[in-house]
């Protein structure tokens, strides 16, 4: 066993994009688990429009990675109905705003099929979503699903920020016994970083991270929001302003521990999500950091948002986005807040 | 409104040889006994709600012999059947705990307590259309596995008239004559979906009729009557079950009581109405063709009705011993892992609930 983490520890850091990432890693749950099955719209011959599957038909043959009708309900459906025969179906909604066909399966039935049998049927689906906007597309594929997977008992949600995160955190899933709603930062697909395949302690893989490290105030991010919140941690910290960036990675359950820690440190909060304000993720954030550092807070939870507006066209989206001169004002007003 | 007049038949299922041979004697004696018990069963549970024993029951009179006949037509060994919340006739033929499947109805759990996975038969669903992608799923999931000697285990999926006009309908027979999967859609043309008519919810009158579109065979069958469901559904599973995908069985029938304990069908159908257009009860049918038959007598047929009020008298027994289960069990279902989050909220109902 030693010698196999030796021989892992060797293994050189990879330079992949996220969209490398993750084909790396379900290609490596299909080898692995031969009751993974990866299917939707475009993801066999053609590899899937943002190529995220490319090749795996080719390699797992058509059996294992498949192309389903033009019907979202019918995937999730169907997807359910293979985890019931004992497959690990990892399906694949095209975008966001796909999903919303697919919402009464996933609803109704996905997150409730292990509870209402009593434990009896789980529901091991991993559903991949590109998610979250800036990429000047069409309508319905720039929105921010996560407050509404996150409120439906029975789901769990999940985003990475990074390649590295991307390729570990699918494995994760992937792995679990659960539903668990995987949310690809779309825009990040493209961007390079290092990926170490090797992780040594699975339970690495649970709850947030700290990005960056600071301790004037912490911004809470998830997805693509993360490497924004860390070039604006590098614009702050030419002023001398130390920000903390915490990567929340897990929407459901969200860390609560890992916020308290680090807001209990630096006493500040701000949170940055790009999907509507009103009864965004970022109002849990805040009503758990208000409950657990109450006596630390300098200043209320301060919420960076996308707007309470449908997703705008992409001429706007740069608008709507919160984008890093609205993360600093956001910065600002916390630091400058006074007690009345 | 005008008498429904059963269509022309609609069949397009190749006919099968290895089901030439009918029913046995004592096959056809067993069909009466699941008929009649199961006819005890659905009108004694409708008295427990009057009684206040259970909240509310959905009523499957009139449907007995579509849900008998296509609950026999299939191997219990090998099928799985995706029910929705009027099969109690189907889970009964198939061998389901029925103290266990009215436990959903005595508001226990949603599900049932039956256990799906040893029964073959999927929780209790209420979502109108619901599992029949799930059927299509996992009757793919028999074909990623291979057909073993006997073929390939099948997925009976229910559904009702009112179901049909649900868009996962669609999505379920387009995926599964894509798919080639072996999945029997099992419609119950039961006239009503609550207050709305077929004729106001199925837009060409048969549901059968829509197979032709996506390429599947299909059979329209008299549903009254128990020999000619379980015939058609035994053609129908030995097709799918050889590989050659789908099929729809349009069973014909009539839902002689209330959509459920809670609704007035005086409020959009007469008496009269009921009576022309249910036609002739499906057991009185069947005992007719037994008579004629001379499988069975009146002295077979009281045995059997005393037995069915007897093992109807015994479930009740079940029903009224059930007791609630722990509130704990709200939380230790929802995952098969469960999170931080869940645990604390787990914890704080004990103290605050179970001051404990």
């Amino acid at each position: 066993m030693s010698e196999i983490l030796e021989l892992v520890r060797q293994t050189p850091l990879l330079q992949l994009s996220m969209q490398q990432a993750i084909n790396r890693a379900l290609g490596e749950i299909l080898e692995d688990d031969d009751r993974a099955l990866i299917f939707g719209e475009d993801v066999g011959v053609l590899g899937g429009v943002f190529r995220v599957t490319d090749g795996l038909q080719q390699r797992f043959g058509a059996n294992r990675v498949f192309d389903t009708p033009l019907a979202e309900s019918g995937i999730l459906g169907t997807a359910i109905g293979l985890a019931m025969a004992g497959f690990h179906p990892i399906p694949e909604v095209q975008f966001d705003g796909f999903a919303y066909p697919a919402v009464n399966q996933i609803i109704t039935q996905l997150a409730r099929m292990n509870y209402r049998s009593r434990g009896r049927l789980p529901m091991p689906v991993t559903l991949r979503v590109p998610s979250f906007g800036g990429i000047r597309a069409p309508e319905h594929h720039g929105e921010s699903l996560e407050s509404l997977f996150a409120h439906v008992p029975g789901l769990k949600v999940v985003s990475p920020s990074n390649p590295q995160q991307a390729y570990h955190l699918l494995k994760k899933a992937a792995s679990m016994p659960d539903p668990v709603i995987f949310m690809e930062p779309k825009a990040r697909y493209w961007n390079k970083g290092e990926v170490d395949l090797a992780v040594e302690d699975t339970s690495s893989l649970e709850g947030s991270v700290i990005a960056r490290s600071g301790k004037h105030a912490t911004l809470i991010a998830w997805g693509a929001m993360v490497s924004r919140c860390l070039q604006v941690a590098e614009l702050a910290a030419e002023d001398g302003i130390e920000l903390e960036v915490l990567d929340l990675r897990w929407l459901k359950p969200i860390d609560e521990a890992g916020l308290a820690a680090s807001v209990s440190r630096t006493r500040r909060a701000i949170v940055v999500h790009e999907g509507p304000h009103t009864a965004g993720l970022g109002a849990e954030v805040a009503a758990l950091v208000s409950q657990s550092c109450f006596d630390s807070l300098r200043a209320p939870v301060e919420r960076v948002t996308g707007f309470d507006v449908p997703y705008p066209s992409g001429d706007l989206e740069d608008e709507y986005i919160p984008n890093i001169d609205r993360i600093l004002f956001g910065v600002q007003r916390v630091l400058e807040y006074r007690r009345g | 409104m005008a008498p429904r007049a059963l269509a022309a038949t609609l069949d397009t299922l190749p006919s099968s040889s290895a089901d030439a041979a009918g029913p046995g004697h004592d096959e056809l004696r067993d069909l009466y006994r699941m008929l009649s018990n199961v006819r005890q069963l659905d009108r004694d549970a409708v008295a427990w709600q009057r009684q206040g024993l259970i909240p509310g029951y959905a009523p499957m009179l009139g449907q007995e012999a579509a849900q008998v006949g296509a609950g026999a037509a299939v191997d219990r060994s090998r099928d799985f059947v995706f029910p929705t919340y009027r099969e109690m006739g189907v889970a009964y033929t198939f061998g389901v705990n029925m103290v266990e499947y009215m436990s959903t109805h005595k508001a226990i759990w949603h599900g049932g307590l039956y256990d799906s996975v040893a029964t073959r038969f999927a929780p209790f669903q209420a979502v109108v259309g619901g599992s029949v992608l799930h059927a299509v799923g996992w009757a793919h999931g028999q074909t990623l596995n291979g057909a073993s000697a006997g073929g390939l285990g099948v997925g009976l999926a229910f559904l009702g008239d009112g179901a049909s006009s649900q868009g996962d309908v669609h999505e379920a027979m387009n995926f599964a004559a894509i798919l080639k999967a072996p999945v029997i859609f099992f419609v119950q043309n039961n006239g009503w979906a609550i207050s709305v008519p077929t004729e106001q919810q199925v837009a060409g009158g048969s549901v059968a009729a829509r197979a032709a579109g996506y390429g599947m065979a299909a059979v329209r069958v008299d549903g009254n009557d128990v020999l000619a469901v379980l015939e058609a559904t035994r053609r129908a599973v030995a097709h799918a079950r050889a590989g050659l995908g789908p099929v729809v069985v349009e069973a014909m029938t009539y839902r002689r009581g209330p959509h459920s304990t809670s609704d007035d069908p005086g409020r959009y159908r007469t008496l009269d109405d009921e009576k022309i257009d249910g036609g002739e009860d499906p057991l009185s049918r069947f005992r007719a063709v037994l008579l004629a038959r001379g499988v069975a007598d009146e002295a077979f047929f009281a045995e059997a009705d005393a037995q069915a009020q007897h093992q109807a008298n015994d479930i009740r027994a079940g029903v009224v011993a059930l007791t609630s289960r722990p509130g704990s069990e709200m939380f230790d279902f929802v995952f098969q892992e469960s999170t931080p989050t869940l645990g604390a909220q787990a914890r704080q109902w004990r103290e605050e609930s179970e001051h404990v």
